[in-house]
């Protein structure tokens, strides 16, 4: 099984890549890793191991550590003890340019790519070029092509990385890796932004790559994307490893067990709510895109107080322009947006946050939090101008204080303590305390787009536990915006189903099957499917 | 009438030069990320070296040469202190800034003393193009660092957007992580450009004080460096815009000296606040064009935070 024989030997005739002598990664061991961040020991004693062919998973609670010993084979950290051996021979990663020249690749929980520049300038960049002191990026393109067709990771290598979809940027983070003949890829959270079918199509990517004699780091929280692709899987906690096992014989029920320390319940009770008023509506709501096209084409919604409307649909349908749009992201050219009773059209967001809605952007690194403020800061950030966090001009520290310790236990936000700044958080921890912000607000409207994106599996047990509650007790109005239609059908009184900016019909959850959701998100319209 | 325009414009291109030196140098500081607000201090050190050693020794060459050495020391420092030491650029570039306004006026008070004239670099003819009629009075008649300033903006265009290099520079100020993952080296980029930036304003610096105006006297260049940096911003990051910027407001001070030595009147202090109202207005009319600054500008890179 010899990756090398077409790719890293056209490497070195043509010259486009400085690393023209990497052998295989046949097996990479880490031994007795530690890691210690102030306040937190990351990795502690950590045993793991690859070898070529194969897919040894990281599985683990938010914070548990996967990322941090990722990163560490990657040369982002150094690990405080332990060694690392590639084939058998003990090395030192002194920075990631030390793991590429190692053959080691790595796409990280948060993309890494430069969205101004082109896919090929993102490829490029760091490269010595063929032609020396002048940029070779027509050979690097044809050279993305060919790597392109023989993966099947299509995309165009001329097109801006900002224009490309999130499943495109997933491609060009791979092609990046490929393209300096790594032979270890390190995914972390790869599917966490992924639609169902892109996930489907990384997986059989990733699976001909297997056979090709690639080994793969894989990290991901949805069991059944670690059940379907893994060899073995290792398991994490508090940074120890808990179990490392082969996946054969194991199911979902046992890898939580394993992961969280109990059992996992992975359906919710649904109680039935009388419903009030209609609390959010829409009506004939048109949007422009980001291509300037119409992204929402005459959109009609009523989500009523004390039940949780589910938006299904195939990414990229508008569900993300819907959002901002009510939110107040986005200026409708057309239609009119209600709430509770009161048109909200064109509103800011500071209105609509005062007015009661509370919204859970999908983008959350970017919308959500501010990187350098504290936990407590990030926590109270909405509402820190009104009691009981501010009285007059004046903070009131004590107040602030016991809620966020009261928000970081409930939503078991895993941190140092509330004065850590919110980028030494891990990926999944930040999403909690999103979560914890937006639904500690008791709002009369949710907007949640994505809200477990990126959650492990008791947070996400937890959060589903809490739309509910909320919806049935607070009579909360809740939109729900999600790609996994699992949580959609476990969380939604009724479903809408959005394809190409419109409505395809909007059902009740108990009075629908799966395929007639399938059609609907294909574009086949209710009353034409009975 | 047309001997006025040709004068005017003869100007506006000499006039030009230093911000464009001092303008790209910032240019490609920016773009990788770092924000220097010490231009004018250091183009006030490469003025009065450049000056103090043509002074001395009468050789403009060497003159030139000081100026860039000492810019690239200058730029070193600011390096330092905003790449190694992780400074607020801002605040930093302020202190730059001062200590290059100290330390230059300290200088000539001790070493020179009067304000006297040296002999700066000669207008040199360009071969056939400085016949050409009008065109060639306006733009070929000019000394060598003028040539130099416009022959910059299409080599720093080149550097930025063909060769690995600039792409490195500009993947740095957008995106520091993206581009260390991949093994670009940060702060060697980031020392890079900043030296390059400080070269730029030494030159800049010198050709005021021995092409353009042949002197030096305390705070020669009155804030030029700051104009400078504001026209990075007008031109939105590049080359060829920071030229266009750069042409519209020394056109407008070659105006305002026109009428002063004309005598016409016009209350000298309106006049000479002219060209800076002009940046104003124009900034503010460009700023709903909405162009972004580098992602990293002013933001110091730590791995693994
Ligand atoms: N740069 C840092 N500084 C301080 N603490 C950090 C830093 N990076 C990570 N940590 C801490 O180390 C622990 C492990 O974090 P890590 O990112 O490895 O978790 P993870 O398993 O990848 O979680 P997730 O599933 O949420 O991505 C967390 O408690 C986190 O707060
Ligand atoms: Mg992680």
């Amino acid at each position: 099984m010899p990756i090398q024989s077409s790719y890293l030997h056209s490497d070195m005739k043509r010259d486009t890549s400085k690393i023209t002598n990497l052998t295989r990664v046949e097996k990479v061991e880490m031994r007795g890793i530690v890691k210690q961040f102030p306040g937190v020991l990351a990795n502690d004693r950590i045993d793991f191991d690859v070898h070529a062919g194969e897919v040894h998973t990281l599985l683990g609670e938010n914070g548990a550590g996967k990322s941090t010993l990722m990163k560490i084979l990657y040369g982002i950290y150094h690990q405080d003890k332990g060694e690392i051996y590639v084939n058998g021979k003990l090395v030192n990663i002194r920075s990631p340019l030390d793991a590429i020249r190692l053959g080691i690749g790595m796409v990280h929980q948060h993309f890494m790519l430069v969205p101004t520049l082109t896919v090929a300038e993102n490829v490029a960049l760091g490269l010595h070029s063929s032609r020396k002191f002048l940029l070779d990026l027509d050979i690097v393109s044809e050279r993305i092509k060919e790597l392109a067709k023989v993966h099947g990771l299509y995309v165009d290598p001329g097109a801006k990385v900002w224009q490309l979809s999130v499943g495109e940027q997933q491609r060009v983070e791979i092609l990046k890796i490929l393209y300096r003949g790594a032979s270890l890829l390190i995914l972390d959270e790869p599917t966490a932004v992924l639609t169902p079918q892109e996930v489907e199509e990384l997986f059989h990517v990733l699976r001909s790559m297997l056979n090709r004699g690639y080994s793969i780091i894989f990290i991901s929280h949805k069991l059944h994307e670690v059940l379907s692709l893994s060899d073995r899987v290792t398991i994490l906690r508090d940074g120890k490893v808990v179990k490392s096992l082969p996946i054969v014989g194991v199911n979902k029920e046992k890898l939580a067990c394993l992961m969280v320390g109990r059992e996992v319940l992975f359906q919710v009770e649904h109680p039935s709510v009388k419903l009030g008023k209609v609390s959010l509506a829409l009506e004939g709501i048109w949007v422009q895109g980001d291509e300037n096209l119409p992204a929402l084409r005459g959109i009609d919604l009523e989500v009523y107080s004390g039940e949780i409307l589910g938006i299904a649909g195939v990414s990229g349908n508008g569900q993300r322009e819907l959002a901002e749009v009510i939110a107040g992201l986005r200026k409708p050219t057309k239609g009119r947006v209600f709430i509770k009773g009161t048109e909200v059209t064109n509103w800011s967001p500071s209105q609509l946050l005062e007015y009661g809605l509370s919204y859970i952007p999908e983008e959350r690194m970017r919308d959500g939090t501010i990187q350098k403020f504290t936990v407590e800061e990030n926590l109270i950030l909405k509402d820190h101008i009104h009691q009981p966090y501010a009285d007059g001009i004046f903070m009131n520290f004590k107040n602030i204080a016991r809620e966020s310790e009261r928000r970081i236990s409930d939503f078991d936000i895993r941190t140092p303590s509330r004065y850590t700044s919110l980028k030494s958080l891990s990926g999944g921890n930040i999403q909690k305390l999103i979560l914890a912000r937006e639904l500690s607000r008791n709002p009369g409207v949710l907007l949640a787009a994505q809200p477990t994106r990126g959650l492990d599996v008791s947070a996400t047990e937890y959060v589903h536990r809490q739309l509910i509650e909320q919806r049935t007790k607070l009579k909360t109005a809740t939109l729900l915006i999600s790609d996994d239609l699992d949580e959609i059908l476990s969380l939604a009184d009724r479903i809408a189903v959005i394809y190409e900016g419109k409505i395809m019909g909007v059902v009740k959850r108990n009075e629908v099957s799966v395929g007639e959701l399938g059609m609907m998100m294909g574009g086949v319209h209710k009353d034409k499917i009975k | 009438m047309e001997v006025i325009i040709i004068g005017i414009a003869k100007s506006a291109i000499r006039l030009a030069t230093p911000y464009l030196y001092a303008s790209i140098g910032e240019t490609i500081g920016q773009l990788s990320g770092v924000l220097n607000l010490g231009v004018d201090g250091v183009m006030l050190m490469g003025a009065f070296s450049a000056f103090y050693t043509v002074l001395k020794t009468g050789n403009l060459i060497l003159g030139l040469l000081v100026a860039i050495v000492v810019g690239a020391i200058f730029g070193l420092l600011i390096a330092f202190i905003n790449v190694t030491l992780r400074a607020e650029q801002g605040i930093s570039g302020i202190g730059v800034y001062i200590f290059g306004l100290g330390l230059s006026s300290l200088l000539f008070r001790t070493m020179v003393g009067t304000v006297q004239a040296v002999s700066g670099f000669p207008p040199l003819f360009i071969p056939l193009l400085s016949n050409i009629p009008i065109v060639g009075e306006i733009f070929f008649r000019q000394n060598i660092l003028v040539y130099g300033a416009f022959a910059l903006i299409p080599i720093s265009w080149f550097i930025l957007n063909k060769t690995p290099l600039g792409l490195s520079i500009r993947a740095v100020g957008q995106h520091p992580e993206a581009a260390d993952s991949l093994g670009v080296n940060i702060v060697r980029i980031r020392y890079l450009t900043v030296i390059f930036g400080g070269m730029l304003s030494g030159v800049a610096g010198a050709s005021l004080s021995i092409a353009l105006l042949n002197v030096f006297q305390q705070n020669l260049t009155n804030g030029m460096g700051f104009i400078a940096v504001a026209l990075v911003y007008f031109g939105a990051w590049r080359p060829l815009s920071v030229l266009t910027g750069a042409l519209l407001f020394s056109t407008v001070n070659a105006i305002q000296i026109w009428v002063q030595v004309k005598g016409i009147n016009i209350p000298s202090d309106f006049t000479l606040m002219l060209p800076y109202i002009v940046t104003i207005v124009v900034l503010a009319a460009m700023a709903k064009r909405y162009v972004r600054p580098p992602k990293a500008l002013n933001k110091p890179f730590e791995r693994g935070e």
